[in-house]
């Protein structure tokens, strides 16, 4: 059972998440050239932090035509897990497997950071380790992380208990201090937040690892 | 086969928080600029396309501003395009 993670031209934080699931964690994990199409024997897919493409026009609209993400779209379909951090997590909105889009945060700072958030929803596997309402510390480290959605998306991530993690201090102008949504299946999960980062003690925070864990669970 | 010019200008959707424009706003304030009451900021893409006519050349980059160049979430977009007389590259 093994884990693959996205390399597009950019992305900076593809070695760290192996470091992560491999190093500390045991998961056996693969890097994933963005001109790949090939998913075989994955558990889960990792999008991970960093500049894709130089994010050259919006966050995540090039990497949104990569080879590699037109078999994810298939592969989520057939309920494959992905995970979209920070980088990530943008490239899964402009790919419309999740709703809204990430935008400059409001303060127009770069904001890096250990930030607390609150469990909003375990429905899915990624969180369901943890309780609603349970306190968790992960690093952020980005410019564009203010989540925006219309007000009826607002409302259906709540009725369909979507929000993953909010924050409890919001840091860049989110909407209904979103950090980290679930599509409706809950195979797919992208947050700003940074688990990879927090997956040793060393770093500060091991709160990252049951999120790294669930790729595989 | 004639070319076209198109601009392509692609702003926050109104209910869209633009913090850079907020900044350059206050900016402007500093300046001295008196009167301001909004201050947007937004992206024109200049392009030059070659096509078999006019509605063609509307129809690609019409699709090109739908699926690339603006996010429909937070951005709206307005084309504008005139005929290149032929041969002319600007």
């Amino acid at each position: 059972m093994s884990i693959g993670i996205v390399v597009f031209p950019g992305s900076n934080c593809d070695r760290d998440v192996r470091w992560a699931t491999e190093g500390c964690l045991n998961i056996p994990t693969r890097f994933l050239w963005h001109e790949t199409r090939d998913l075989s024997g994955l558990e889960a897919v990792v999008l991970p932090g960093g500049f894709s493409y130089g994010d050259y026009l919006r966050c995540g609209a090039i990497a949104r035509f990569a080879p590699v993400l037109e078999s994810i779209i298939d592969y989520v379909d057939k309920g494959g897990k992905v995970l979209g951090i920070c980088n990530g997590f943008q490239v899964l909105t402009e790919l419309g497997l999740l709703p809204g889009a990430l935008t400059r945060n409001q303060n127009l700072n770069f904001i890096c950071e250990d930030v607390s958030l609150k469990v909003g929803s375990t429905r899915t596997k990624w969180l369901n380790a943890k309780e609603c309402g349970d306190l968790i510390k992960l690093p952020i480290a980005h410019g564009e992380g203010r989540y925006q959605c219309s007000t009826d998306t607002l409302k259906l991530l709540q009725d369909e208990e979507r929000i993953a993690l909010s924050y409890v201090s919001n840091p860049n102008g989110s909407v209904a201090d979103i950090a980290g949504i679930t599509n409706l299946k809950g195979n797919v999960f992208g947050l700003m937040p940074h688990p990879e980062r927090a997956c040793d003690p060393l770093t500060g925070s091991i709160d990252g690892r049951s999120i790294l864990l669930s790729l595989i669970s | 086969m004639p070319s076209f010019k198109a601009q392509v200008l692609v702003s926050l959707r109104p209910s869209v928080l633009d913090p850079a424009g907020e900044a350059t706003k206050s900016a402007a304030n500093r300046l001295g600029i008196q009167g301001l009451e909004s201050l947007r900021i937004g992206k024109s893409i200049e392009i030059q396309i070659h096509a078999p006519n006019e509605q063609e050349a509307r129809r690609r980059i019409e699709l090109l501003s739908d699926r690339l160049l603006a996010n429909p979430v937070i951005e709206d977009w307005t084309l504008e395009m005139k005929p290149l007389p032929s041969n002319r590259v600007e």
